[in-house]
Order: C-alpha cells, then sequence, then structure tokens
C-alpha cells in the first residue's frame, strides 16, 4: 500500500464510513496519517472537552460535517446541574474561523445559544444541514436567523430539545427563494407557527421527504400539507385532532391516500380514535412508527392499526398497549427489529400495563429484534432466558423495572441468572441497561461474555467493589459506564486506573466513592479529567474544606488532551 | 474526627432510596438488607396476589423521592406531566366538590355523568335535599330557588353556574359551592355584591 500514490490511498479511504475505521487506518503509519487526515471529512467528537476545537480543525481543514456531544447521558435524567457545560459556541466560533466550508452541525446534549445559532446563520455560505438533539439554550429567535440566513438550508432537524417560545414568526423567516428543505422537524416547539407560512413553504420545497409538525398543528393543517406534499416519507402528524368536527375525516382519508411514499410516522399527540382509521391505507408499508406521545390512543384501536403493519421494524409505544397489545405487535410485526415500550404513568403508582409476558412474546414472534428499551413493572428470570434463547442478535437491551431493586416475583430471586443468560447469547451486545435486583454476580456475567460491550448503566445494583471491578476488567471494549446508587467505592475506582484511558467517560453517582479516591485516581492519571460536582444549598465549612474521607455525590471522568476545562462552574472541581 | 464524618454523612443529601444507608460496610448495603429481608413475608403468598401489589419499596412517597428514576428523558416526562393535567379529566371522570353554606359536610359530584344544566341542577337537588335545600326552594314560590350555585374556575375566579354552554363548564369548572339567602339573592339580581 505505501507504494501506491496518495490519491489511491485516499481513494480506498473514501470506503471507510466509520470514523473509528478512520481512526484506525491513520494509525498505521505517517503517510497514511497524512493522507487520512486532509481527507477526513466527517468527525465526530463524543465528548466536546476532550479535545479543544482549535485541534480538531487544525488537524482536519477539510471537514464538513461535525458531531459533537456535550453533556453525560445521565443529564437526561436530571442528574447534571442545569449550568454544568458543554456550550457550543467554542466549537461554531472556531469552526466560523478554520472551516469556513463547513456543510453540516449535529449536537447532542448541549447548550446552544441564541447568539451561537446566529454565528451559524451567518459564517457559513454552505451550510446545509442542522441537527440539534436533547439540547437547550435557544429560543425560536435563533431559529429565525437560520431560517434567514441559511442560503440552501436542506435539513433542520430540532429533536426533543428545550426551546423558548418567543413568538410564531420564525417559520416565516423561510424566504421565498428558499426551495432546497428536505428536511424539517419542529416537533419539540410548543408555540404555534404560522400556517399559511408553512403551507407555502412546504409547497416550494419540492424534494422536501422528511416533516415533523408539531401539536399547535391541527389536522385541518396537516391535510392542506399533505395535499402539497405527496411524496413525503416521514411525516410526525402534529395533534392528529381537529378543531370543527365536519369533513375532517373524509378529507384526512384523501389526503393520506395519496401518500404513497411515507414509511416513517410519528405525532398523533391527541389522536382521536375516529382519525387513526383514516391511516390504515398507509400502514402497510410503514417500517417506522412513533405513538410513544400519543397517550390517548387505546390499547384496542391501537391493536386494530398493527395488524396492518407488516413491514414495520421499529415500533415505539406506551406501555398501555399492554401485554395483550403487543402479543398483537408480535403476530403482526415479523420484521420488528427495535422495540422500545415507554411508561404512560410516569411515577409508575399505576396498574401493571406490561410485564414480562408481554416482552416474552415479543421475542417469540420477532426473531429479528436487535434494539430493546422496556419500561415494565416486573421481570423474572426465566423470562429474560426465553427472550435470550430467542432473540439472541440483541445490540442494544435496555430493561427499566420501575421499581428499582425488585427481584423476580415468582422465584424471589435477583435477576443475575436472567441478564447473565442475555449477555452470554447475545454475543454482539453494545449497549446494556439493568435493573431490578443485583447481586455482584451480574457482573461476573458481564465481565465474562459482554466482550463487545460499550456502554453500561448500572442503577441500585450491586453488593461490593467486586462488581464494579469485574466489568471494568472483563468488558475490553468499554467506553462508558455510568453508574447511579451502587456500592461500589475507591477500591473499586482505583483497581485498575488505565481502563479509564480507554473509554470515553464514568459517571459514578450516589456510590461510595470519596473525596480521596477521586485525588488518588486524578494524581496517577493526569490525562484524565476527574470532576467532582458538590452542590450544596447553603454555604457550609465542609463545602469550602471537605476530608478525604468525604463521600462524593457525583463524580464525572473523562480522559481528555486538554487538561481542566476552563469554564467549569463553581460547582464542579477538578482534581 | 470520627464524630464529625458520621455527623456529615447524616446530614448528607443524597439520591438513594430512604433508609437506604451507604456507609455500612462491607458486604451489603444496610437498606438492601433490610429490604431484603422483607422479602420473607412474601413467600407465602401465590404470584397473583403479589405481581401487581409487591414492591420492595416502602411507598409510592418514597419513590417519589428518587431524582432522575425512572429513567425518562427531561422532555418526555414533561410531556407528560403537562397532558396528564389536561387529560385525567376525560379519562377518569370529573369529580368536583360541592359545597353548601351552612352544611356540616361536602359531597363530590361528577360532572362528567349529565348531560346539560338541567340534570345537573336536579342531581344537586337530590344530593343535598337533606340539608333542607329542597324545602328551600319549594317554599318560595316564582322563580322556585332562594339559593345559587357558583362555581370556582380553572384561573381562580367565582362564577355564575349557567353562563356559558355545558361542556365549556365542565371544562373549566374546578369547585361548586351552594349559596343561600342574602348572596344568592344579589346574584339573581344581579346587582354587584357589595
Amino acid at each position: 500500500m505505501t507504494y501506491f500514490p496518495d490519491e489511491v490511498v485516499e481513494h480506498i479511504f473514501d470506503f471507510l464510513s466509520s470514523h473509528r475505521d478512520r481512526n484506525n487506518v491513520s494509525t498505521v503509519c505517517k503517510a497514511w496519517y497524512l493522507v487520512e487526515q486532509l481527507s477526513r471529512l466527517r468527525v465526530f467528537v463524543g465528548n466536546c472537552y476532550a479535545v479543544r476545537p482549535e485541534r480538531v480543525m487544525a488537524r482536519f481543514p477539510g471537514m464538513k460535517c461535525l458531531t459533537v456531544k456535550g453533556k453525560p447521558h445521565f443529564a437526561d435524567f436530571n442528574l447534571v446541574p442545569h449550568d454544568w457545560g458543554g456550550d457550543a459556541l467554542p466549537w461554531i466560533e472556531t469552526a466560523a474561523r478554520c472551516c469556513p466550508g463547513l456543510e453540516e452541525l449535529r449536537l447532542k446534549r448541549m447548550v446552544v445559544s441564541d447568539e451561537s445559532l446566529e454565528l451559524l446563520a451567518r459564517a457559513f455560505p454552505n451550510f446545509k444541514s442542522l441537527v440539534l438533539i436533547s439540547c437547550e439554550g435557544f429560543s425560536t429567535d435563533g431559529l429565525a436567523e437560520i431560517a434567514t440566513h441559511c442560503r440552501g438550508l436542506r435539513e433542520l432537524d430540532l429533536q426533543e430539545n428545550e426551546v423558548e417560545d418567543h413568538g410564531r414568526q420564525w417559520l416565516s423567516c423561510f424566504p421565498d427563494s428558499c426551495t432546497s428543505l428536505v428536511s424539517l422537524n419542529f416537533a419539540c416547539l410548543k408555540g404555534e407557527v404560522n400556517t399559511s407560512a408553512l403551507e407555502r413553504l412546504v409547497a416550494r420545497c419540492q424534494n422536501l421527504r422528511c416533516l415533523k409538525l408539531n401539536r399547535a398543528i391541527s389536522i385541518e393543517s396537516l391535510i392542506k400539507i399533505l395535499a402539497r406534499a405527496p411524496n413525503l416519507v416521514e411525516l410526525g402528524t402534529g395533534s392528529f385532532t381537529a378543531d370543527h368536527r365536519t369533513e375532517a375525516y373524509q378529507n384526512l382519508l384523501n389526503a393520506f391516500y395519496k401518500c404513497n411514499s411515507i414509511r416513517n410516522l410519528s405525532g398523533f399527540w391527541d389522536a382521536a380514535p375516529r382519525y387513526l382509521q383514516a391511516i390504515y391505507s398507509i400502514c402497510s408499508s410503514l417500517t417506522v412508527l412513533n405513538l410513544s406521545y400519543a397517550p390517548a390512543i387505546q390499547v384496542n384501536d391501537l391493536i386494530k392499526m398493527i395488524r396492518h403493519c407488516f413491514k414495520l421494524q421499529k415500533l415505539w409505544v406506551l406501555d398501555s398497549i399492554g401485554d395483550k397489545g403487543l402479543a398483537a405487535v408480535a403476530c403482526a410485526c415479523k420484521e420488528l427489529q427495535e422495540l422500545r415500550v415507554f411508561p404512560s404513568d410516569v411515577y409508575g403508582t399505576g396498574i401493571a400495563a406490561v410485564t414480562e409476558e408481554g416482552l416474552v412474546a415479543i421475542s417469540s414472534g420477532c426473531p429479528k429484534l436487535n434494539s430493546l428499551l422496556y419500561f415494565c413493572h416486573q421481570m423474572t428470570n426465566a423470562a429474560l432466558i426465553t427472550v435470550a434463547k430467542n432473540c439472541p442478535h440483541f445490540t442494544r437491551f435496555r430493561l427499566c423495572i420501575l421499581d428499582p431493586v425488585k427481584p423476580d416475583p415468582i422465584s424471589n430471586e435477583p435477576l443475575d441468572e436472567g441478564f447473565g443468560a442475555i449477555v452470554k447469547s447475545c454475543k454482539d451486545l453494545k449497549r446494556l441497561s439493568l435493573s431490578g435486583l443485583l447481586t455482584d454476580k451480574v457482573f461476573l456475567y458481564i465481565g465474562m461474555y459482554a466482550s463487545r460491550l460499550e456502554m453500561l448503566s448500572i442503577a441500585f445494583a450491586g453488593e461490593s467493589d467486586k462488581g464494579m471491578v469485574y466489568v471494568l476488567n472483563g468488558c475490553k471494549n468499554l467506553k462508558k459506564l455510568e453508574i447511579r446508587d451502587s456500592p461500589f467505592g475507591d477500591a473499586a475506582l482505583l483497581e485498575n486506573v488505565g481502563k479509564y484511558e480507554t473509554m470515553r467517560s464514568l459517571w459514578m453517582s450516589s456510590c461510595d466513592v470519596t473525596q480521596g479516591g477521586c485525588k488518588a485516581l486524578a494524581a496517577k492519571m493526569p490525562r484524565l479529567n476527574v470532576e467532582v460536582i458538590n452542590e450544596r444549598e447553603e454555604s457550609d465549612e465542609m463545602v469550602e474544606n471537605p476530608s478525604d474521607m468525604h463521600r462524593v455525590e457525583k463524580m464525572y471522568v473523562y480522559r481528555t488532551l486538554t487538561g481542566p476545562r476552563d469554564d467549569a462552574p463553581d460547582f464542579v472541581w477538578t482534581f | 474526627m470520627e464524630a464529625m464524618a458520621s455527623y456529615v454523612k447524616d446530614t448528607e443529601l443524597r439520591l438513594g432510596l430512604p433508609g437506604s444507608d451507604a456507609s455500612e460496610k462491607p458486604v451489603t448495603r444496610g437498606g438492601k438488607r433490610a429490604l431484603l429481608e422483607d422479602e420473607s413475608d412474601f413467600n407465602d403468598s401465590s404470584p397473583e396476589e403479589d405481581s401487581g401489589r409487591r414492591s420492595v419499596v416502602a411507598s409510592p412517597m418514597a419513590k417519589a423521592q428518587l431524582v432522575g428514576w425512572p429513567p425518562i428523558r427531561t422532555y418526555r416526562k414533561n410531556n407528560f406531566q403537562a397532558r396528564k393535567a389536561e387529560t385525567e379529566p376525560e379519562a377518569v371522570g370529573l369529580f368536583v366538590k360541592v359545597s353548601m353554606d351552612g352544611a356540616p359536610y361536602l359531597r363530590k359530584i361528577d360532572l362528567k355523568v349529565y348531560k346539560g344544566y338541567k340534570e345537573f341542577r336536579e342531581a344537586l337537588d337530590i344530593m343535598f335535599k337533606c340539608f333542607s335545600l329542597g324545602e328551600v326552594s319549594r317554599k318560595e314560590g316564582s322563580n322556585g330557588c332562594e339559593y345559587a350555585i357558583i362555581y370556582e374556575d380553572k384561573d381562580g375566579d367565582l362564577m355564575l353556574v349557567g353562563d356559558v354552554p355545558w361542556e365549556m363548564f365542565i371544562s373549566s369548572c374546578k369547585r361548586l359551592r351552594i349559596v343561600k339567602g342574602y348572596e344568592a339573592r344579589s346574584l339573581k339580581s344581579s346587582q354587584p355584591i357589595l
């Protein structure tokens, strides 16, 4: 390979789409490193504090697409204080200086201000695609900037962000000359938009294939929009409820009849059963169906709809579907690969909606299942063992039993054997979340069998330091480990310190790690940032100078090339 | 020094299960051991009885104190909390308290059950007959009532029942009150109460 000219090597590298593969080839030799760095177009930064933006853009001057992730995953569940960090502005500012040819930006769990969006809108003449997932800090004013100044924008995808509503005019800011939109997702916005501006925008963007409306859009508007965009492939329906009871249903039926290309449906926030029937005509071509924001849909209507969805590959529902509904899914959806069942009763005090039976039914009816997120009220070892046997192809397995330390209700045993069966059978398992009553044994199994595991989430599990050590010593591909409320302390933390440089990050909260343990880790491993988050309401002498024996409430450890970050708020201490 | 350390531990804010204590070493957490002991009480009961009710955690209150549990994204949780407030009446019936001046206790009435104001007033009549509401209404002759029904709406304002369409009324009524005597007469005559 070293005898080939650079252009040939570069061309060969073009076939490598994964950033991991490109990272690997760049370490082979200096020549390959140089060819690879100049030709990398898509750059992925898994932790915004692992490396400085300047360094990334110096190495990859040809960067066209940048993905950056900010806060740790447990920020999704309110475990990370609001102003912990993850500001996107440094990345956008540096890109504006060093890579003005940037075309795509994808940010996850970052703080994005309106100022950042304004800079983004003006600094990149070829900008085509903005994807924001679980971000916060911006308002519809920032979106107005994007709409106004990004000529040639193809994609604006806002997924589950907290967006402040400053009025309904941002959508009207797309100029009449804008005809390039392919994908527009504003489902997470709470406020109203100018519906006639939206209809005109949809009409002139003939390439529009993905449109996800927010809850403020009624069926009447949806009907008009569908009439102007019959080639949509992905649709988020808006509220799916009508303001007047008149001919909406027949018009809706006609509108959907003309939309032969729809493969992905979501929305249905206030769906009334009578309107659901209008979509039966397209159910048989659906590959993705997300009903997880539609608590108004009753299980019998759901079952009637599901029966038509025999090509479905991805299904997101609420647990009101019940074991009975899941059995119907198992009968109808033989192509199912991903299932997510969310709790409809957030505090779990209601009637048991789905149990282990629903999961077993799915596993026996859907052998292609490889990704699961399942919130339930109980689980048994027998069920998990059956599921492991039926579905050996899991790459993602996340089980959440709402009662944090619940054992197998039939045998009274911990769920070690059940999860053990999963990791033993599913050799490609990359992501695992545990729950229920668990001893150190489950970690022994995980360390022994889960060799491809990259991300592990632990809550209220284990009995001693041994549990955590089994995982650190065993899972050679582990990248992210997040633990809460488990009895792992300094001995576990310090047992295999070199491991953390092979991982992206470690999160531990409400465990038994002490300040002394954190300091010792930081001292041994200078290329890690050991951050301790200290939240206190009143100032307290103990807080100012706590002893090393003081238990640490929240700790976040990550490998980094930059040393301690300079934007850490005063409640974050880096040792 | 040790006393200080234990003081610190006692007063620490925690995210763990109430009653569980991480400081006990070596093997099992104190809390968990206690929880496991409770399990033995359940051994004799049948699976059917237990499946719905069995909970190792002490009470729903305890569950509600766990930060970040169950692990659902804030965005999704907010979505549901907002809508639970809106949709609960649809699902479960619309029970509001009814108080009557002078009555020793209140009643509750399900507004979903009635098709309109007429049925509703008749039901109230029957409900409060024992407090002489009915007698009062029969006594007065022509307009039939010496009482008025008022309600508290979503904004906390006191409104006279009957001004808005029935559907709108039941969606905004939070609480009912039956007023008698002077206040009722003032309302009926549309004079402002000073």
